[in-house]
């Protein structure tokens, strides 16, 4: 054998992006003639300036917000699974989603300002106030598990710093009853409200976001194989670990005040491509924002199609989806990387 | 005095100066001062419980503990990290997690410390990773992931992981955890070869055997260094049983050292 033949092959990561990225741009077709009106919309959109407005208004930014939110999601829950060495973290199971959702619950009560809010100022302060609180919960999590070492005891944590913050949520929704209507769609979770500010907003933050990780990267590469390793390697763990911590409140937060609560695209995009591909962290992340978005993507349709001219709330969808491949990843067994250590 | 050494002619690769450590709030090193010998492979003996990981951690500076460490006569904290990663080089135990990545991009993470940031490999960081996976024989997996090989072939691709850094100073952590007779033996090559090389081994051992075939042997109990000699040396011995509480005797076969279990009701053979 040469060392030519040394390196695996990557051509079966390049397939996967070029297959996801294809599926992607199907489905933003499909996103665009999928509502009320149908297709026929998409056809009088020519000549028509209301079917315009619901195509180039309504349809396309809502769809390529799902892809961005997919996309922001997933990049959190690879960033959060290789920096605590644990398969089940997620933006979800880490509370963060929660103290995001507390972060826009306040500043909804104190500024009166609605979700559906599309000024870009208005988007750009409930994004601050979502990362704000998507890094107190991550911080409390983490002091509540002391440290990342003990996965049940991060778990359990994060459960429940995610019900404390939940349940003030629901109390500031209780003093502040004008919230109420616009927290409600908020924490089904619904792309339906989301406008070009909010996509450009999303893409932008993913876009750095994800220039972040790839360069923080091969801390992740090396903690998989052990804190004293990657010590010894020479990896600079404390700073490198407090941007990662950054780079994930970031994710979470400017997805959840976008598009609200969206459970588990986060958990299931990095582990749908460590199970088809064996790639270092910085293809990984990148391979499963295309997969988050895609699998966004797809709920959202799925959910503006199943009971229309109706639609569901997609992040009612995720979660009965989400919860379904979490169910069936911990019977996979001993195999499973759920499993933890091989052997 | 038996606690530094075999005299002061060999050059010093670690030297640890008044080392306290304690996990949890219990002690777990006390006063511990070793100079380990620069070429020579140094094993770590003890009970369970006796430090001797703690005390590996601590050389490696892996471990933040009261007391001075010196690296190639620099203190190891003051040694940029870079730096400090090529000159020495970690194996652990039970750490590693990387059940999703490539035994070679595994492997390849042993180069991190002499490739630019984000940089991709070069030719020699290439050659390094095949030559240590030739090494411990693991060259045939290195297209599988790390969670579809069993426990000793797991290890001896962390041993390679290890290999591939090519550092002055390697550190072990029960390096034949899982390793079945020929592997272990395989293991011994591995390290005479590295000692050809003039590279210092250091290893954390629970087979007295093998641990026998080393340069210098340091005996620990209860957190404290109570020998440090020749492998071979007479003295070395009467240390090592009396840290196992002479429930194993140590006899000479065929030119290499036995440590067996030394059950006292029974006559012993005459030699």
């Amino acid at each position: 054998m040469t060392t030519a033949a040394a390196m695996p092959t990557h051509s079966r990561p390049l397939l996967l992006g070029t297959v996801l990225i294809a599926v992607s741009l199907l489905l933003l077709a499909l996103g665009i003639g999928v509502g009320s009106t149908g297709w026929s919309g998409v056809v009088q959109a020519m000549d028509d300036p209301v079917a315009l407005q619901i195509v180039w208004e309504i349809r396309l930014p809502r769809t390529v917000g799902a892809w961005g939110a997919g996309a922001l999601l997933a990049l959190a829950g690879a960033v959060a699974q290789g920096l605590f060495r644990n398969p089940l973290a997620d933006p979800y199971l880490l509370g963060s989603a929660s103290g995001a959702s507390l972060g826009v619950a306040v500043s909804l009560a104190l500024f009166g300002v609605s979700p559906m809010a599309t000024h870009w100022i208005v988007r750009l302060g409930l994004t601050t106030a979502a990362f704000a609180g998507a890094v107190g919960a991550v911080f409390l999590t983490l002091l509540l598990a002391r440290g990342v070492q003990h996965t049940l005891r991060l778990l359990l944590s994060g459960v429940v710093v995610g019900v404390v913050l939940g349940a003030c949520s629901s109390l500031v929704m209780l003093m502040v009853p004008d919230v109420m209507q616009s927290m409600q769609a908020f924490l089904l979770g619904s792309t339906g409200f989301v406008g070009w500010s909010s996509c450009v907003l999303m893409l932008g933050i993913w876009a750095v976001c994800m220039a972040m990780a790839w360069w923080l990267s091969p801390v992740l590469d090396g903690l998989a194989l052990g804190e004293a390793t990657a010590h010894s390697l020479g990896l600079p763990l404390a700073q490198m670990r407090i941007a990662l911590v950054a780079v994930l409140a970031l994710a979470t937060g400017t997805a959840v005040a976008q598009t609200g609560l969206i459970a588990f695209v986060g958990l299931a995009a990095p582990h749908l491509v460590r199970s088809a591909v064996k790639v270092t962290h910085a293809r990984l992340v990148l391979l499963s924002c295309l997969m988050g978005g895609t699998l966004l993507m797809a709920a959202d349709l799925l959910a503006r199609w199943l009971i229309a001219p109706q639609e569901l709330p997609v992040g009612v969808l995720t979660a009965v989806l989400g919860g379904g491949y979490l169910l069936w990843l911990m019977h996979k067994g001993s195999g499973s990387s759920l499993g933890g250590r091989g052997t | 005095m038996s606690t530094t050494g075999n005299g002061t002619s060999q050059p010093v690769a670690l030297r640890a100066q008044a080392l306290h450590a304690s996990l949890g709030g219990r002690a777990v090193l006390h006063d511990i001062h070793l100079d380990i010998a620069q070429g020579q492979w140094t094993s770590i003996l003890g009970p369970n419980g006796a430090g001797k990981s703690t005390l590996l951690k601590a050389l490696a500076g892996v471990l933040r503990c009261s007391g001075q460490v010196h690296l190639l006569g620099q203190p190891i904290h003051t040694i940029p990290n870079r730096q400090r990663a090529q000159q020495l080089a970690w194996l652990g135990q039970n750490e590693a997690s990387a059940d999703d990545l490539t035994v070679w991009d595994v492997v390849m993470l042993g180069r991190l410390p002499h490739q630019a940031w984000l940089a991709p490999p070069d030719d020699q960081d290439r050659a390094a990773v095949e030559r240590s996976l030739r090494y411990t024989q693991a060259w045939d997996w290195r297209a599988r992931a790390l969670g579809q090989l069993s426990g000793g072939e797991r290890q001896r691709v962390l041993l390679a992981r290890a290999l591939a850094v090519e550092a002055k100073v390697l550190l072990m952590d029960e390096p034949l955890a899982n390793l079945d007779p020929p592997h272990q033996a395989d293991w011994l090559c591995v390290v005479e070869a590295l000692l050809a090389h003039g590279t210092t081994v250091v290893s954390v051992l629970h087979e007295i055997t093998i641990a026998l075939n080393a340069n210098q042997l340091v005996v620990m109990r209860d957190g404290r260094v109570t020998h440090h000699g020749a492998a071979a040396a007479p003295d070395t011995h009467r240390a090592v049983c009396a840290a196992f509480d002479n429930r194993i005797a140590i006899h000479p076969l065929n030119g290499q050292w036995v440590a067996l279990p030394h059950i006292p009701d029974r006559a012993p053979h005459a030699n």
